[in-house]
């Protein structure tokens, strides 16, 4: 049976601002586009919304634009195997299927940064970025005691957050100290909208105490967190409270980049400046390629809708603000870089893989990652690396893990099925992680 | 905003609609999703589908993300208590 009519043009895996902006600017140039995204709604993290919920104008145009039979959007669906960078075997909320396009946008985003410490399990210690898609989902958090302690810009939109919706923010800790704060500061100087914008978050939260030097060294509580102890320049402070949203800053998520053989720099997927990847037919765009905000993120998009729909010229106006944007990167990279003293906090009781329950104590620092997973299960369980992955790459200095599929939890059945629908000569059973992503 | 109802470990209890499966546990005072090997308590850390601590049984499906899932009338969810 032939295939190439059900051949989409272009996938966009992910549907954030970047992935958004790349749907549109194909849709707009005639392609016909499949957007992928895991969670139950387009917006990604920082345009997460429920109905009603008022958004930035642009987040409202793009999500308005970007919906069938302009583009076609799964959401609840998470990209679980490639065959090649054409070939994508996709979970539909339970069904799987092979998804075949021409070209393929990865916009997968950015996590968290969770570098492990005392009690960092306990029910309540949820990341900054975690606390602000909670709030957005519908938690309640009046009279709740919440300390922020992480690290770069966006400590500020998620106390202002907490605060107008009747938190009480105790502490506001950013780990970096003042001159590497002073130093970011002085970046923004250069862009008045920005600093504006910086300034009002920074009132809103006005009523809690900030200081930078600042991080959590134990999260105390036998069921829940009861309480933190902060270290705050060269003391400790010990602080009541119900949440403790922290983080170590944001890092790209690359998985399905590297599964397709996407070359990384600096633990991002590396583009050029069209924002094509080291494999042909991928581009990538926004976080998943450096961490620097929406507004790069959505320039980045369009860039990579336009040239996947075989646009010759980039406008110039997109270019000069990919450019802007990714400087910006750079300075936040700098800013949110770990001191060594939050991995000075892990003590051997401490709990390095929360899948597996590994320890500290269990993990040679010498071994490479391969080792760890191999002697110790670390890496093994439900989240596949991803959380105790990056962590071991700033304590251990772990190099990045081969990524194997599948890359969301599916039913071997049906992935096995899709595989071998796709390969009549292979027998339908479990299949081992492929050597190499295109046949 | 009106309710809906979902059945937890066979119990029906009304919770908002339009909040994900995980505020929806939380704010019914569930927090514990899962247990640990030692048998500790574990609730969601990321609340964006990458470190898997919130996973629970949707509709006799294991290892559902919850904080990935909206609630739906008549959604069953089991989760150790």
């Amino acid at each position: 049976m032939s295939t190439a009519a059900r051949r989409l043009d272009l996938v966009v895996v992910g549907g954030g601002p970047a992935g958004l902006a790349a749907a549109n600017a194909a849709a707009q140039a005639g392609q016909q586009v499949l957007l992928i995204d895991q969670a139950p709604r387009t917006g990604g993290q920082i345009w997460r919304h429920r109905p009603g919920d008022v958004l930035p104008a642009s987040a409202t145009r793009l999500i308005g634009a970007v919906v069938p039979p302009r583009v076609s959007v799964a959401t609840g669906a998470a990209v679980v195997d490639a065959i090649s960078a054409h070939e994508l075997i996709v979970d539909f909320g339970g069904r799987i299927a092979m998804v075949e396009t021409s070209s393929l946008i990865l916009a997968t985003g950015a996590m968290e940064l969770f570098l492990p410490f005392p009690g960092w399990t306990l029910p309540g210690v949820v990341g900054v970025g975690g606390i602000q898609a909670l709030l957005k989902s519908g938690l309640s958090v009046a009279d709740s005691r919440v300390v922020i302690a992480g690290t770069g810009p966006l400590i500020w939109p998620v106390a202002a957050s907490l605060a107008k919706a009747g938190a009480d923010v105790r502490l506001v800790g950013e780990q970096a100290g003042r001159m590497e704060l002073l130093r970011f500061g002085a970046g923004l100087l250069a862009k008045p909208v920005t600093l504006a914008h910086a300034v009002k978050l920074r009132f809103a939260a006005l009523g809690s105490p900030f200081h930078c030097n600042a991080w959590p060294v134990r999260a105390n509580g036998s069921d829940r967190i009861e309480s933190v102890t902060m270290q705050i320049g060269e003391h400790q402070r010990e602080i009541e409270c119900d949440w403790l949203a922290t983080a170590a800053g944001l890092i790209p998520r690359t998985e399905l980049g590297q599964l397709l053989g996407c070359e990384l720099s600096g633990g991002a997927i590396a583009v050029d400046s069209n924002q094509r990847t080291t494999v042909e037919d991928v581009w990538a765009v926004g976080e998943c390629t450096g961490v620097s905000g929406d507004h790069g993120a959505r320039v980045e998009g369009a860039i990579a809708g336009l040239a996947a729909a075989g646009t010759r010229k980039i406008p110039g106006g997109l270019m000069r603000a990919r450019n802007a944007s990714r400087r910006f990167g750079a300075r936040l990279e700098r800013l949110c870089r770990p001191r060594s003293e939050l991995v000075d906090r892990v003590t051997p009781a401490t709990v390095v893989c929360r899948c597996e329950d590994v320890h500290a104590a269990a993990l040679d620092p010498a071994w490479s990652a391969r080792q760890a997973r191999l002697y110790t299960r670390l890496g093994m369980g439900s989240c596949q690396g991803a959380v105790c992955g990056a962590a071991c790459r700033t304590l251990y200095h772990h190099e990045a893990s081969r990524v194997r599929p599948p890359l969301a939890p599916t039913q071997v059945g049906g992935w096995a099925d899709c595989l071998s629908r796709h390969d009549p000569d292979q027998p339908s059973e479990a299949p081992s992680s492929h050597e190499s992503p295109t046949d | 905003m009106s309710d809906t109802t979902i059945v937890v470990n066979g119990v029906p209890r009304r919770v908002p609609e339009g909040v994900s499966l995980a505020v929806a546990l939380w704010r019914l005072g569930i927090h514990s999703f899962r247990r640990d090997s030692t048998g500790r308590p574990r609730a969601p850390l990321c609340a964006m589908g990458s470190c898997h601590e919130c996973r629970v049984v949707i509709d006799g499906h294991a290892d559902q993300r919850s904080c990935l899932v909206e609630v739906r009338e008549g959604m069953k969810v089991e989760l150790p208590t």
